[in-house]
């Protein structure tokens, strides 16, 4: 059952993503209409591929890699659908909606061993960190994928390009706003994720903080948000500057998620 | 019966023809009764709006119709056929059906896809409905000419791009403010162009002006019109902080806002954006303003290069709307048809029964002892062989009426049993709400 509908949701990702990439080439409001719908009918049954996943092991699916890449882009869809609505911002599936399709082929093209669960992750305050800590990051990833499309209409301003690309992409100010936003929910959800951990390693190997890797990385890039987002409050950084930003903190976010290893699990 | 079109537009007369044989609306009564007053002409129309002057009409005699359509526009405004004639064109049947199509659609307009023309042609057809000049045919007509063109504007792009630089200055802004619900417009002098633009931006939801100027009685003449606030011209930069969007055209000779203001106003501004359009020349605005993060320096030449590439995607979406045309031209067409089906049967039969009832008149007279059923019989012989012999030529019509070729049968049956011309159908049709 859940490698069905994890399948289907490959497919519909899949389809979602090249209707999304079409609609950069093509206006066409039923093209746009048509892409949402997949991708959300495929964001269904990612929650059902991830719920069948979680009902048999008795626990969410969190505890590898491939668990958590799974989660990743689901929780990046579900972000953007919000987004979506909100703002109407269709020409951000174009590029969010391929990177969930990528997370979700590299975690399926791994290999996924049935193990037991190891005893220190059993704990509330794990699953509180994990769950918590992969809703920022997608709160973050959509940062980013605006940060991204700021300067490239940015670019398309300044240089007085003034192409069908340009006419597509939102409004400076909207992707500006979209950016703040998934900041505000973002960094307090990243903040509680980093207590929580900390309680659940103060459990687990009787240390609030060890300084391994993955928790250091974790604290570079809570700085990194904290500055920006201190920075857009009370100077008012905002545009090119928080974009860039942006796009930094994402990047030591992935080295942090994918390059550094746990040293308390895997 | 058949549509015929003739008139002149800005494609084939100068602006000094067009405005000769202009129609005034205040007096376009008679012009209209004299319309259809014409041998031959049924129902008519007339158009005129500063880019063209058309006559939609109808008519059984095409060429007759089209030439005595001519000689009437040429004699109303007292100019010799052979002066009027070179700028005319005419249209009947289908070619007279995609015209309109297309003038309604505003693909044969100036500017293509300018939205004006409906509203001419919807004015023209109110007059023509209220002195009764349109009938059964142009009402329909012109109804499906106007949600043809509803059709054109919802389904294709044709009029969604800015293509006046004022407006072209608002869609810019948009991009990049989003919203303009809660932006200020500054007006930094007061030319002409800006005064528009300020009013597209107002339009567009802007929530205030400030106007400046350096005779200040001119800044509050206009602020006052604009329900704005006037500002002293040298207080400019103690209220630029305020505005969201700029508008500069002053005359002066020199820059007035230059980039070391701009910083400051930026800074203060907690440097959420600033849209700048210097419609000067010379120059207002300091070209380096566009360098300042945050601050976004646009000049005539940027918007009107804006301006012509939105001119040449609608020429791309026009393509798209002569297709919905086509469609539309085909269903029309079959409706005008098949209209004559109907009393074209009723009129043979009519003609059938005629001769039938004259020659059994005859017969009864001539024959005195007739038994006494004989009459009813023959009656109902003649009956038989009335409804046989018309039983495959009305099947055959109908067909036909669905088919679209049906003028060729009406007018041969016209023509071979000396048929009257068809009764005019009562038919009110409802002003269509747009």
């Amino acid at each position: 059952m859940t490698h069905l509908f994890f399948s289907l949701t490959l497919g519909l990702y899949c389809c979602a993503s090249a209707a999304y990439l079409a609609c950069l080439l093509r206006t066409s409001s039923t093209l746009t209409l048509w892409a949402r719908r997949l991708l959300t009918t495929g964001f269904i049954a990612h929650i059902l591929s991830t719920v069948h996943l979680a009902s048999q092991a008795q626990h969410l699916p969190l505890t590898n890699l491939q668990e958590s890449l799974s989660f990743f882009s689901l929780m990046i869809v579900g972000a953007f659908l919000l987004f979506e609505r909100r703002y109407k911002v269709a020409t951000l599936g174009s590029f969010i909606s391929p990177l969930a399709l990528i997370m979700l082929g590299v975690s399926s093209a791994l290999h996924g061993e049935v193990r037991q669960l190891h005893p220190i992750l059993q704990s509330n305050w794990f699953w509180i960190h994990a769950s918590l800590a992969f809703i920022s990051y997608a709160a973050f990833t959509i940062a980013f994928g605006v940060a991204v499309i700021y300067l490239i209409q940015r670019h398309f301003v300044k240089t007085k390009h003034f192409g069908a690309l340009f006419q597509k992409l939102p409004p400076l100010e909207t992707l500006d706003e979209i950016s703040y936003r998934c900041l505000a929910v973002g960094f307090p959800l990243l903040t509680v994720a980093i207590i929580s951990g900390a309680i659940w390693s103060e459990q687990a190997v009787g240390s609030y903080w060890v300084w391994d890797p993955k928790q250091t990385w974790s604290l570079v890039t809570w700085f990194i948000y904290a500055a920006l987002l201190h920075g857009r409050l009370t100077i008012g950084w905002r545009g090119k500057r928080a974009a860039i930003l942006s796009i930094v903190g994402f990047i030591v976010l992935l080295i942090t998620f994918l390059g550094m290893k746990h040293s308390i699990t895997w | 019966m058949n549509i015929i079109v003739i008139g002149l537009s800005h494609r084939t007369a100068t602006v000094e023809i067009r405005e000769k044989v202009a129609f005034s609306p205040s007096l376009i009564e008679k012009p209209l009764h004299d319309l259809i007053a014409l041998d031959d002409i049924v129902e008519g129309v007339i158009v005129s709006t500063c880019n063209r002057v058309e006559i939609y009409a109808t008519t059984r005699d095409i060429a007759g119709g089209i030439s005595r359509i001519k000689r009437f526009m040429a004699d109303h405004h007292c100019i010799p056929l052979e002066t009027l004639e070179p700028y005319l064109y005419s249209y009947h049947s289908e070619a007279a059906i995609r015209h309109v199509f297309r003038v309604a659609s505003s693909l044969d307009s100036m500017i293509v896809g300018e939205p004006q023309i409906l509203g001419q042609i919807k004015t023209s057809y109110g007059y023509a409905a209220e002195y009764k000049s349109s009938g059964i045919i142009l009402n329909r007509f012109l109804h499906k000419a106007f949600s043809v063109a509803k059709r054109v504007r919802t389904e294709t792009k044709i009029a969604s791009s800015a293509v006046s630089v004022a407006f072209a200055a608002v869609e810019l802004a948009k991009k990049i403010l989003g919203e303009l619900t809660d932006k200020t417009v500054m007006l930094v002098g007061a030319g002409e162009m800006c005064e528009l633009a300020a009013k597209h931006f107002l339009n567009s939801g802007a929530k205030g002006v400030m106007v400046t100027n350096r005779t200040f009685e001119r800044a509050e003449r206009l602020a006052d019109e604009f329900g704005g606030e006037s500002i002293r011209f040298e207080e400019l930069f103690q209220h630029l902080h305020r505005a969201d969007i700029v508008l500069s055209s002053t005359g002066a000779p020199h820059i007035i806002i230059g980039p070391k203001e701009v910083e400051e106003v930026i800074k203060r501004r907690k440097f959420r954006p600033m849209f700048f359009i210097d419609i000067a020349v010379p120059r207002d605005i300091d070209q380096k303003v566009d360098d300042i993060e945050n601050a976004y320096l646009f000049t005539v030449d940027d918007l009107q290069e804006i301006v012509q590439a939105n001119l040449a995607q609608r020429s791309l979406e026009a393509e798209k709307a002569e297709e919905i045309i086509d469609q539309e031209i085909g269903q029309f067409y079959k409706w005008l048809s098949s209209l004559e089906v109907t009393p074209t049967i009723v009129a043979l039969r009519n003609r059938f029964d005629e001769i039938r009832r004259t020659e059994l008149d005859k017969t009864f007279s001539a024959w005195k002892d007739l038994p006494p059923d004989a009459e009813k019989r023959l009656e109902a012989l003649t009956m038989a062989i009335m409804n046989k012999l018309l039983h495959t030529p009305t099947t055959v019509l109908k067909q036909a009426g669905q088919g679209g070729r049906v003028d060729l049968y009406v007018d041969a049956l016209r023509q071979m049993f000396a048929l009257e011309a068809a009764p005019e159908e009562k038919e009110e049709l409802e002003l269509e709400e747009d």
